[in-house]
């Protein structure tokens, strides 16, 4: 695997002197950027030096030396290695960064998660509040001098699991015997609970305009979610309406947020392994992927070849069986209720038997280790991929295609309806397909290679126009071409080895960060990890395809019918567990 | 409950009406219908929620039992199937829907996360089992729980019902007046708020400043 390519090439000390200084942390790469100059130097990455795509957006809570800092990973979208730029400040309340909002649109929501779980404060953004709690919770979970109820230790294992016949449960350690904390004094009776909607519908207020011969057209606010058929789980949607066209929106989550980040610097590097299968729930496989690939590149060690080659299996199965439930979802959001589905389900029952078979779960997989994967495949499995591969699925294909891509519906529901532009995408931090259908061909298995796709001949795929015909027709020409990689992969995987590593219930992981990415079927999925050279991570962030894709999710919907919000959603192919976490 | 436990067979049919007349008791049929047209709440909340629609297509089949039907209105269902981590962010909207069901009803913990808090126990924004809040019928290990996992609760499920009689159900019993399983609606506050307990809340966390300053 190529190690963290070098950013050192793009000289911004040069360009900004006594501004940005280079990163001398051993294993850190990047630039640190002075607070005040923070705008003018993204600015400046944006347009001079064409990083036009800024991916991810965290802090990290820096609580011995005082500090927190944001970091910031920008790329391009032609490909090739990124830019790491950071900014630092001292860790005194109000922590204040300046927003990048107005440069990068895409870390818009990214920022208000940092504000929730950090209490870093954007100033100049425009809608500063919590995101994944709610407005109102008691502190910045995710600092280090925060504890959740359930604490016990700073690092796992804890004490309390060694089996000593001393085992005290959680909930008795906690002065309300559940997983609940209060600040002192605290009033139940006095609390008045809605503080909250009221801030979310007056940042939809800027909608209600009166009209210039003093009438006013009433607008109203609906509210789509958290128990909706169509919203792909616990999504919500505050969907300011002017008629029955959308005048406004803004997504609300955090009703799936299961404190993935603050659980995994808690846990040991392995003990994240099953923890990342349940973000993507769909891909658990391509989850395990793109977390070993980030541990790795800290650990900085080789993988070996056949699990290489095992991994790229997995994860395009995974892809394949995603595509096909998307596209069995999205007729559902249309209207054409389960028999779609059910054509979808029934080819992705038989690749979650392989991967029962190789990994001894359907769903929640765990099964890649660092340095390779956790057990080989053997012979049966083998051949029950060679003949989904060869014998059905491109079959399968075609005939869903044959059903789906000339019916008259299903056209004149789907062309032309508009998603996403180029540009827009591009300014949000749209990664994955719904990119690629508006004409930008950013696949990170091409842009960014990791793993063994190099070796593989394969189109990226894109489409011109960027409605809602191309991001249906997008996905199923990238099963198509997932199978080409599959059916090369399978030709090639050599014998040897499945794990270069010896098998450990702990890694060495040395003092560092790292930025593991990949192309997950729904964009870009991206873990950040800062070690300490602990057992444990001492920042662990998943920058989750979902998450960043809904950024855009205003832009996509206003000046469309609310009918159409369904199947916009339906496009962005979110889940929840991954985007809330 | 197959049909020929349906029937009494102490009481003698005439030979020639045999095939036309079946002689039961009122439970017997009452609880055959309601166990074989179970209708869940189609509300996914997380992992639990993809076994289910894998439950529900062509290889398992929920239809088999009655149990195909998915309500997206809470007003049309029997069951709520709990299937995922429940938040606190989630737990108000959850136990509204709750209380908008009719009786009768039931609630299924669908793996590990709804039963107890599961691998996500010790999250900050995490209910440890939808218990605290509801009545849970049956619960349901696993995680998650595969199909076959699910149906087995489901024909628990089904077992509960066949036990019930029309004389003792709640939801007939004059006194209750059609609120017995009202759930006060969770607040979020600086935590969650479960109505029930805010004395409790109150002089623990008023009892400990005390405490502190003495």
């Amino acid at each position: 695997m190529a190690a963290p390519a070098s950013t050192l090439t793009i000289d911004l000390v040069a360009r900004f002197p006594g501004i940005v200084t280079a990163e001398t942390r051993p294993n850190f790469a990047g630039f640190i950027v002075e607070k005040d100059a923070l705008v003018e130097v993204a600015t400046a990455i944006r347009d001079e030096f064409g990083f036009d795509l800024l991916t991810a957006v965290t802090g990290v809570d820096y609580h011995p030396e005082n500090k927190m800092e944001v970091v910031y990973h920008a790329y391009k979208t032609t490909g090739g290695p990124g830019l790491v730029f950071r900014v630092q400040v001292p860790r005194v309340d109000p922590v204040e960064v300046p927003s990048l909002i107005e440069v990068y649109p895409s870390a818009d929501l990214q920022e208000r998660e940092a504000w929730d779980l950090l209490g870093i404060k954007f100033t100049g953004h425009p809608d500063l509040r919590r995101i994944l709690m709610w407005e109102g919770y008691e502190g910045h979970p995710l600092r280090k001098d925060w504890q959740e109820p359930f604490y016990e230790e700073d690092f796992k294992p804890f004490k309390s699991r060694w089996p000593d016949g001393k085992h005290v449960s959680a909930e008795d350690k906690t002065p309300l015997k559940d997983n609940l904390k209060f600040p002192q004094d605290f009033d139940p009776e006095k609390w008045i609970p809605d503080e909250a909607d009221k801030l979310l519908y007056s940042s939809l207020e800027r909608y209600t305009v009166k009209s210039e011969d003093g009438m006013s057209t009433d607008r109203i606010v609906v509210n789509m979610g958290p128990q909706h058929p169509s919203t792909h789980g616990v999504f919500r949607a505050a969907i300011t309406l002017d008629g029955e066209t959308i005048a406004g929106l803004k997504p609300v989550v955090g009703y799936l947020h299961r404190n993935h980040d603050k659980i995994g610097e808690r846990n040991t590097y392995l003990q994240n392994m099953p923890f990342t299968d349940r973000l993507d729930y769909f891909n658990s496989m391509s989850n395990n992927l793109g977390y070993a690939i980030a541990v790795e590149k800290l650990m900085k060690i080789q993988v070996a070849e056949r699990a290489e080659y095992i991994r790229v299996i997995m994860a395009e199965l995974s892809r394949v069986q995603n595509h096909l439930v998307f596209v069995g979802m999205l007729l559902n959001d249309l209207g054409a209720m389960y028999t779609p589905a059910l054509y979808a389900f029934e080819e992705r029952e038989l690749i979650l038997d392989i991967f029962e078979e190789v990994s001894g779960a359907r769903m929640m997989c765990n099964y890649l280790r660092f340095g390779g994967v956790v057990r080989d495949i053997q012979p049966t499995a083998m051949q029950k991929i060679k003949n989904l591969v060869f014998d059905r699925l491109q079959a399968k294909t075609d005939e869903m295609e044959r059903f789906l891509s000339e019916n008259e519906v299903l056209v004149s529901r789907l062309k032309g309806v508009r998603v996403v532009d180029a540009e827009t995408a591009i300014k949000f931090g749209v990664t994955g397909p719904v990119l690629r259908a508006a004409g930008v061909p950013y696949d990170l298995r091409r842009a960014d290679p990791y793993s063994v796709y190099d070796r593989f001949d394969f189109d990226v795929c894109t489409r011109q126009n960027g409605d809602m015909m191309d991001n249906y027709l997008i996905r199923i020409d990238e099963i198509r071409q997932s199978l080409r990689i599959l059916e090369q992969a399978i030709k090639q995987i050599p014998e040897g080895p499945i794990n270069s590593q010896k098998p450990a219930y702990q890694v060495r992981v040395p003092a560092g960060e790292a930025y593991g990415r990949i192309e997950s079927p729904k964009g870009e999925l991206a873990f950040y990890l800062v070690s300490n050279g602990k057992p444990n991570p001492w920042r662990y962030h998943v920058r989750p395809a979902s998450f960043v894709n809904i950024t855009c999710l205003e832009q996509m919907c206003i000046g469309t019918k609310i009918a159409d919000f369904v199947a916009l959603l339906g496009m962005l192919d979110i889940v929840m567990g991954e985007l809330d976490r | 409950m197959d049909n020929e436990k349906l029937s009494l067979p102490q009481y003698d049919i005439p030979d020639d009406i045999q095939n036309a007349v079946a002689i039961t008791t009122l439970d017997r049929l009452y609880n055959w219908g309601r166990r074989s047209s179970v209708w869940p709440l189609m509300f996914g909340l997380a992992c639990c929620a993809i076994e289910m629609i894998a439950a529900q297509a062509s290889r398992y089949d929920m239809a088999r039992f009655g149990m195909e039907v998915m309500r997206p209105t809470p007003r049309q269902a029997d069951l709520m199937l709990v299937s995922g981590t429940v938040t606190k962010k989630m737990v108000p909207a959850l136990v509204r829907l709750y209380n908008q069901m009719p009786e009768p009803k039931y609630v299924v913990a669908m793996g590990a996360c709804a039963s107890g808090g599961g691998p996500f126990k010790e999250g900050y924004n995490v209910v440890a089992g939808i218990d605290k809040f509801l009545p849970v019928d049956v619960y349901i290990p696993g995680c998650p729980p595969t199909p076959q996992a699910l149906i087995a609760g489901m024909i628990k499920l089904q077992e509960k019902i066949d036990k019930e009689s029309i004389r003792k159900v709640s939801w007939y019993n004059k006194k209750n007046k059609g609120d017995a399983n009202y759930v006060p609606v969770p607040i979020l506050g600086p935590d969650l708020i479960d109505p029930r307990r805010n004395a409790e809340i109150k002089s623990t966390y008023a009892a400990k400043a005390t405490q502190e300053s003495a």
